[in-house]
């Protein structure tokens, strides 16, 4: 896609910029919505420790979504993160195997997920490949490598300091996983609203070919953008493999879906240049909250996806059929 | 220029196969055995009929990633049909595979049209819609091969001049899709339409209906490969051909298609299909474990892709290097 073909605007017309104020607010009143209508549904929904357990349902993607966010808002995509949670959960898998303590699962996480970064992050600004397709190639590389190696075996015996990450508590119901949110929410707030590296991830992705001749270093940023998605990545896997306790090769299989459709519904645009970090949390807290409560009316896990497919493609269709009806 | 590009393109695909044959042969020669290659082919139809369409969609721009999906939705509705009426003739099923499929294939084509919804995000959507509907329409529950009628089964497997009906579809439909895409106004729309989009508008052709028409087609062989797919396997479930959509863009991809839409031939979709459908028969001949398949194709896109972007490159002059990668 060059940037002529994609229509965009150079800089986000100030009705646009409306329409996002009042897409997050009209976010919020669903978000609001969906919370007094599970509250009504189960008896089991208003309790501080079951509320506290839905948290897990939005976490670990979560923290992907904001990363995925400036990724997308910059014009390129990322869709083998749950492959690198299946990577770097195999080889924490694996270094608990030969006796690797807690620390050293930590940074083996890390690393992992921001290699995998990386190898996406050069593939596409070092050779100019689109991510779409290179990440459709490292989606099954990653998993792929994690089936070698596990094939139909499972990696467990994390240590129990380990588990801490997934399933401890800092105070009361806050959970360590909630807390790690709140703090990545906060970061990358600052980093995509707040300086001069978030601008240029709005610039790169209304319009690359400006930002390259405003002195903007395009193809770094986008690197650095795909290292961040891959340590987001290494993040989740260390939160989700300490709190399932094991490492399947499947594990967070259809996440990378998950996390672009959290990304699309908190208003981010597909098409790159535009979107929020405040979206992506409310957006993550409305997954959560839809999942968590049809959870409680015992919905299977399937039909949550085909509410979570009908949500990514409806909270695109609907404000484009508005504004069909209205300019008719 | 162009021409030569494409040709060679297909000529190293073919080197490719051979060679892989080659080695493969050299350890183990009962695998070029006609007979097993006819096998490795048919086996291989199923992806040859989706890579055929998903090259029609990647050359508009878009990219259908439901493909896998319509295919086992489609495939559980006939099962399930067969078990109802099973007396019902076998073109009743295969016009209803086909139709539920362009059905469907329409869904997603109406969405990119009408709607200007980016492709990878409506396919991502009904691609789970369309799994999530298997769960629901089945109850989660199999058609196993005793509840299918024996016509239902024999249809893909009966023989015709040695080779099975599967392989003859796949057959036809290459010499069809070949015929359509070079010698039809609506086969040049779509290399127009993704070549160029502004200039496709400017000579009359309708960007957004041609990518429906893209998607529609798409979906049709979908369809008619999930018919193929159950009777095939005798089994129908929920997760049939799960993740089978990457296989087919990594068909695509190998077979010379840019992503960047406009560039790509039926042949070098076919090629793909055998080069992965090859990998895929020999791992077990080789006594790889299967479970190399998965990295192996993701090895495969990430390769095909570089070299189709190294191709595509020197079609023109490039006047500022970073910019023309920054786009």
């Amino acid at each position: 896609m060059s940037a002529t073909d994609r229509m965009i605007p150079d800089r986000l017309r100030s009705p646009l910029e409306q329409r996002l104020k009042s897409w997050e607010t009209l976010l919020l009143a669903v978000a609001i919505a969906i919370f007094v209508a599970n509250s009504f549904a189960s008896p089991y929904f208003l309790n501080a420790w079951n509320l506290s357990d839905a948290t897990f349902n939005f976490t670990e993607k979560a923290m992907i979504a904001f990363a995925m966010a400036l990724l997308i808002i910059s014009g390129e995509i990322d869709l083998s993160v749950a492959s690198i949670i299946a990577l770097a959960s195999t080889a924490m898998g694996a270094a608990v195997q030969i006796g690797v303590g807690t620390p050293g699962l930590l940074l083996i996480g890390l690393s992992v997920g921001l290699l995998c970064g990386a190898f996406n992050g050069v593939l596409v600004t070092r050779f100019g490949l689109p991510s779409i397709v290179v990440t459709i190639g490292t989606m099954s590389l990653f998993r792929g490598i994690s089936f070698i190696v596990l094939g139909d075996q499972s990696y467990k015996g994390y240590p129990a300091s380990f588990s801490w990450f997934g399933q401890g508590y800092v105070w009361w119901v806050i959970s360590f996983e909630f807390v790690l949110f709140a703090i990545i929410a906060l970061l990358y707030g600052v980093l995509l609203h707040k300086t001069n590296f978030g601008r240029a991830v709005y610039a790169i992705g209304n319009n690359p070919t400006g930002a390259l001749f405003s002195g903007i270093r395009v193809q770094r940023i986008k690197f650095i953008l795909f290292l961040l998605t891959g340590l987001m990545s290494g993040i989740a896997a260390i939160c989700l493999t300490a709190r399932l306790g094991s490492t399947r090769p499947s594990i967070a299989t259809g996440w990378e879906l998950e996390v672009v459709t959290m990304v699309v519904l908190g208003g981010v645009s597909i098409l790159g240049g535009s979107g929020t970090i405040v979206g992506v949390v409310i957006a993550a807290f409305v997954m959560g909250l839809v999942t968590f409560g049809l959870g409680l009316l015992n919905v299977p896990g399937i039909v949550m996806s085909i509410v979570i497919g009908a949500l990514l493609i409806g909270v695109i269709a609907l404000p484009r059929l508005w504004s069909m009806g209205r300019s008719r | 220029m162009m021409k030569r590009l494409i040709t060679s393109r297909e000529a190293l695909l073919v080197g490719a196969i051979a060679l892989l044959l080659a080695l493969i042969s050299s350890r183990f020669p009962a695998f070029i055995a006609p007979a097993n290659l006819v096998n490795v082919f048919n086996d291989t139809s199923p992806l040859i009929l989706l890579a055929i369409g998903q090259m029609i969609v990647i050359l508009t721009k878009c990219i259908d990633l439901s493909v896998a999906a319509n295919l086992a939705l489609t495939g559980m509705v006939v099962s399930m049909i067969n078990v109802a009426v099973p007396g019902l003739p076998i073109l009743f099923i295969l016009v209803i595979a086909v139709g539920l499929g362009t059905l469907l294939g329409m869904v997603n084509g109406i969405l990119v049209w009408k709607l200007a919804i980016p492709p990878i995000v409506v396919t991502l959507g009904t691609m789970t819609i369309f799994r999530g509907m298997i769960f629901l329409i089945s109850d989660g529950k199999w058609v196993n091969s005793h509840e299918m009628s024996p016509a239902f089964k024999a249809f893909p497997r009966t023989e015709l001049l040695g080779l099975p009906v599967l392989s003859w579809i796949a057959i036809t439909a290459v010499i069809l899709f070949t015929v359509v895409m070079t010698r039809t106004t609506l086969g040049r729309a779509f290399y127009a339409a993704g070549g160029n989009p502004h200039a496709a508008t400017y000579a009359g052709i309708n960007v957004g209906k041609t990518q429906f028409w893209a998607f529609t087609i798409s979906g049709a062989l979908a369809g008619l490969a999930g018919y193929l797919w159950v009777s095939r396997f005798a089994v129908a479930y929920v997760d049939i051909a799960g993740g089978f959509e990457l296989d087919v863009v990594a068909a695509c991809v190998i077979g010379g298609v840019s992503i960047m839409g406009g560039i790509g031939t039926v042949v070098g979709a076919l090629l793909g299909a055998l080069f992965l459908g090859i990998i895929k028969n020999a791992l077990p001949v080789v006594d790889i474990s299967p479970f190399w398949q998965l990295a192996i194709s993701g090895g495969a896109i990430i390769v095909a892709v570089a070299l189709n972007a190294q191709a595509n490159r020197k079609k023109g002059r490039i006047i500022l290097k970073q910019a023309e990668q920054a786009t």
